[in-house]
């Protein structure tokens, strides 16, 4: 397994590549099938952290818990609630923050929050001739040049290899609550979400587990204003039953277990939709699954199915997208515009197809 | 300001152009005559200008694909113009470009709270946006200062902010699609009314082209439900780094603002001169906004005082009233009307780290003196972004010029402490010779790598973003 040790040596990597490589971080979300393995946790660490300036920068291969953890120490963290996939998809390993940017992975507070990439304010990464580019930085307003921070946010190792990335982070919440909702109707569900999420109590998770009954409502903030919205929030769901506010205990454990979609467990393939939340109910009735979780309000549908279901043929056309997950990675066909776009993207970053078994 | 050589071929053409055009567009959306010309010659950076060839003023996006195709196969350069309010000149003309302007294409298309977006035509004001959503209790996060005028098409294109986007992001964080038009004419729908648009970022990365990848002519933006309230604490220092100091313990102690607003004594005193919004006369100003009930604002505030006392302020005004809090506001919001009274100014937009706030204020001090220009400070302190505005006098030969050079200085500057050359004006023409301080040859040769892919033959908005040597090539 290659394992560079700094960025000038994952750059001679890629300029010496005579074929594919299978690029990876801790190996805990999807590695390319195709290629020589090499991995990124040899450029560990963070590199600046300002809790003044809310600005953290770490080495692509530095793990999550690490970068954390030192949020943690100083009362803050990462807004987007990066999941874990180990339990998802049965992978050992550690997660790496180049991994969960290369994925754009967000969890429940991305309904309000916003998704990874609204955090990242910056990359350095290596394309695939070799050559070292840096964009964006370590400031959180930055409209200097094009936003290829973006870009390669969800590329999935596509375009390059993350060699380090910069975050705005946020100040801790001082405390959460959570309201239940019980034995509400995926249709009734995502309406009290909506009734949430439109009003101004600053929701920052709306889930619905249909297997269990529950819908969950999260509110983040100061110990006053959090007992002072969840009051007010718990009027506002009155017509869809009496909410049962949790501890703050119980609400961590409640949005750990959707963040990592531990409704999934069990045999066979896992899909994630993105759609419209009001169009969720529909969706879900037409996907005819065996478990299913929402989160984002409806906006995110998490489905488990027999292993081969073409579920892409149930749905048909929607606004939106379905990804297989596990059971084979397999990403949403795009419209024939965006396919010219993106290949061309992928000949520009990688004339000589070094990243070729990237992205499913 | 160097601009590219006129293409004298191009010039000739004019008429065949503006007979192409009007084979697809209504007379009244082909603007030739020159006098009618004159009013597109310039954007809000008005030391430069220059007539355009033609304006086109399409309604619709076919209108937009058929004009863009016309062009791309006469090999027009067309300059995408949203209200034209940019500071940064990213939608000046040359005069053998066709500019291409927005300005009909204000359709509010579909309103949907249950799934909390609003799909519009690009050419709506930002103001409008929110103005389409207010009675219902929503609003359209992204505020800049020219909010009441300028169109949605140009916040995509410079990925605008405002003074709120410390708690709600900037444009690129509210756009959830759009509908795009390429050069050659081809439409391509980006993402939609759900959340992540899939596949490769396209969407982040048109977000904030300066008009350069293509003409946005739809976009789904996300709208937010309008807190229950609002209210501002004025903090007054004797001198700008402990403002600084306490700006950096707010955000550590983690309370988030919407809004932590820093204006320094030459801007307070211009604006209680010219607005009499009753600022004390001190060294610096800290305007910090909380949001949400009474109490939860009287819990906030407390907190943010608190702090503010440890750093000894000469004055702690918190907002009791609706009315006090528009007049703290007023004194902010009329900054740049008030310097402007004094004299002509240039307006800076760099972004620094927070940390680093007294070491630049101190460097805008020095370079002040060495260039003999009046400099005053007013900026978005919570999220690091700088407005310094150099005052000149545009009549006294040479002053620009001096103007144009300080200003540079303090570009490299926020680009030498960690920051950036633009955090939300956009670089246009006028940055784009700096653009070599902030990225290397690599870092600009991937971006312009996008620009190949969208627009192969860099017929959009060309002398934009890059320095002009660098793009020089693919150019010609």
């Amino acid at each position: 397994m290659l394992k560079p040790e700094s960025e000038a040596d994952l750059a001679e990597i890629v300029r010496g590549a005579n074929g594919p490589l299978a690029v990876r971080g801790g190996a805990t979300r999807h590695v390319p099938a195709l290629g020589e393995a090499l991995t990124t946790t040899g450029l560990s660490g963070i590199t600046l952290y300002e809790p003044g300036a809310l600005t953290l920068v770490a080495r692509a291969g530095t793990p999550v818990a690490e970068v954390e953890a030192a949020l943690e120490a100083e009362g803050q963290r990462l807004p987007f609630e990066p999941m874990d996939h180990r339990g998802l998809l049965g992978t050992g390993g550690t997660p790496t923050v180049g991994g969960a940017v290369a994925l754009n992975v967000s969890g429940p507070r991305r309904v309000t929050v916003g998704a990874c990439r609204d955090s990242l304010i910056g990359v350095r990464f290596v394309d695939g001739e070799g050559r070292v580019v840096k964009n964006g930085g370590r400031v959180m307003k930055n409209v200097t040049g094009y936003d290829l921070v973006k870009l390669l946010a969800g590329s999935r190792g596509r375009l390059g290899i993350l060699s380090e990335v910069s975050f705005k982070v946020l100040p801790a919440a001082a405390t959460q609550a959570t309201l239940r909702l019980d034995g509400l109707s995926v249709v009734e569900a995502v309406r009290a979400m909506a009734a949430g999420l439109t009003s101004p109590f600053e929701v920052n998770g709306a889930a619905h587990d249909p297997a269990g009954g529950a819908t969950w409502l999260r509110i983040e903030g100061l110990e006053g204003s959090v007992d002072y919205r969840a009051g007010e929030l718990a009027r506002v769901l009155a017509a869809f039953g009496t909410a049962t506010r949790l501890d703050p205990e119980a609400s961590a454990r409640v949005w750990r277990a959707v963040r990592d979609a531990t409704a999934m467990a069990g045999p066979g393939d896992v899909w994630r939709i993105h759609a419209r939340p009001s169009a969720g109910p529909g969706l879900v009735a037409r996907a005819g699954a065996e478990a299913v979780l929402i989160d984002w309000g409806g906006g995110l549908i998490w489905v488990r199915l027999p292993e081969g279901t073409d579920l892409r043929a149930r749905l048909g056309s929607f606004d939106g997208h379905a990804t297989r997950v596990r059971g084979g990675l397999d990403l949403p066909p795009e419209t024939p515009p965006v396919a010219v776009l993106t290949a061309g993207l992928r000949a520009k970053f990688d004339p000589r197809g070094v990243f070729a078994g990237a992205g499913g | 300001m160097e601009m590219p050589k006129i293409d004298p071929f191009t010039l000739a053409r004019k008429d065949e152009l503006v007979r192409a055009l009007r084979t697809v567009l209504p007379e009244d959306a082909v603007v030739h005559a020159e006098t009618e010309l004159r009013a597109y010659e310039c954007d809000a950076l008005t030391a430069y200008k220059c007539p355009p060839l033609a304006v086109v003023l399409p309604r619709s996006t076919e209108e937009v694909s058929k004009v863009l195709r016309i062009c791309h196969d006469m090999n027009i350069p067309v300059v995408p113009r949203g209200a034209g309010t940019s500071l940064a000149g990213g939608s000046l003309p040359t005069a053998d470009s066709v500019i291409l302007g927005v300005a009909r294409l204000t359709e509010v298309l579909e309103v949907n709270y249950d799934d909390r977006f609003v799909r519009v035509q690009t050419g709506r004001t930002n103001l409008s946006v929110t103005g389409a959503v207010e009675a219902d209790g929503f609003f359209y996060a992204p505020d800049p200062s020219s909010q009441l005028a300028c169109a949605i098409a140009g916040n995509i294109a410079m990925n605008s902010g405002g003074a709120h986007c410390l708690k709600y992001g900037v444009t690129t964080n509210n756009l959830l699609g759009v509908t795009l038009v390429q050069m050659d004419g081809t439409v391509v729908e980006i993402g939609g009314a759900h959340m992540d648009a899939g596949g490769l970022d396209l969407l982040g990365v048109v977000c904030g082209s300066e008009g350069q990848l293509g003409v946005v002519t739809e976009a789904t933006l996300r709208v937010l439900p309008k807190p229950e309230g609002a209210r501002p604490v004025l903090i007054a220092f004797d001198d700008n780094e402990t403002a600084g100091a306490c700006v950096a313990d707010i955000i550590k102690a983690g309370v988030l603002p919407v809004a932590i607003e820093f204006m320094d004594r030459p801007v307070i005193r211009a604006t209680e001169a010219f607005a009499g919004a009753g600022y004390p006369d001190v060294e610096a100003l800290l305007i910090v906004e909380v949001e949400g009930s009474e109490a939860e604002i009287d819990e906030q505030l407390g907190l943010i005082e608190e702090i503010a006392r440890r750093h000894g302020p000469v004055e702690l005004r918190r907002s009791t009233s609706d009315d006090e809090s528009a007049r703290i506001w007023l004194g902010r919001k009329s900054a740049f009307g008030a310097m402007g009274q004094i004299n002509d100014y240039m307006c800076l937009d760099g972004t620094i780290p927070v940390s680093e706030l007294p070491r630049v204020l101190r460097g805008i001090s020095d370079l002040s003196e060495r260039y003999g220009l009046k400099v005053g400070n007013v900026f978005h302190a919570g999220d690091g972004n700088m407005h310094p505005l150099i005052l000149f006098d545009a009549n006294k030969p040479g002053d620009l010029e001096l103007c144009e050079e300080m200003g540079a200085e303090i570009l490299k500057l926020c680009v030498e402490v960690g920051g950036c050359l633009t955090g939300e004006h956009g670089v246009g023409v006028e940055k784009r010779d700096l653009m070599g301080h902030q990225f290397t040859a690599d870092d600009m040769e991937a971006q312009m790598r996008v620009k190949d892919v969208f627009d192969p033959k860099w017929l959009l908005n060309p002398a934009k973003v890059f320095p002009l040597a660098t793009t020089a090539e693919r150019r010609a």
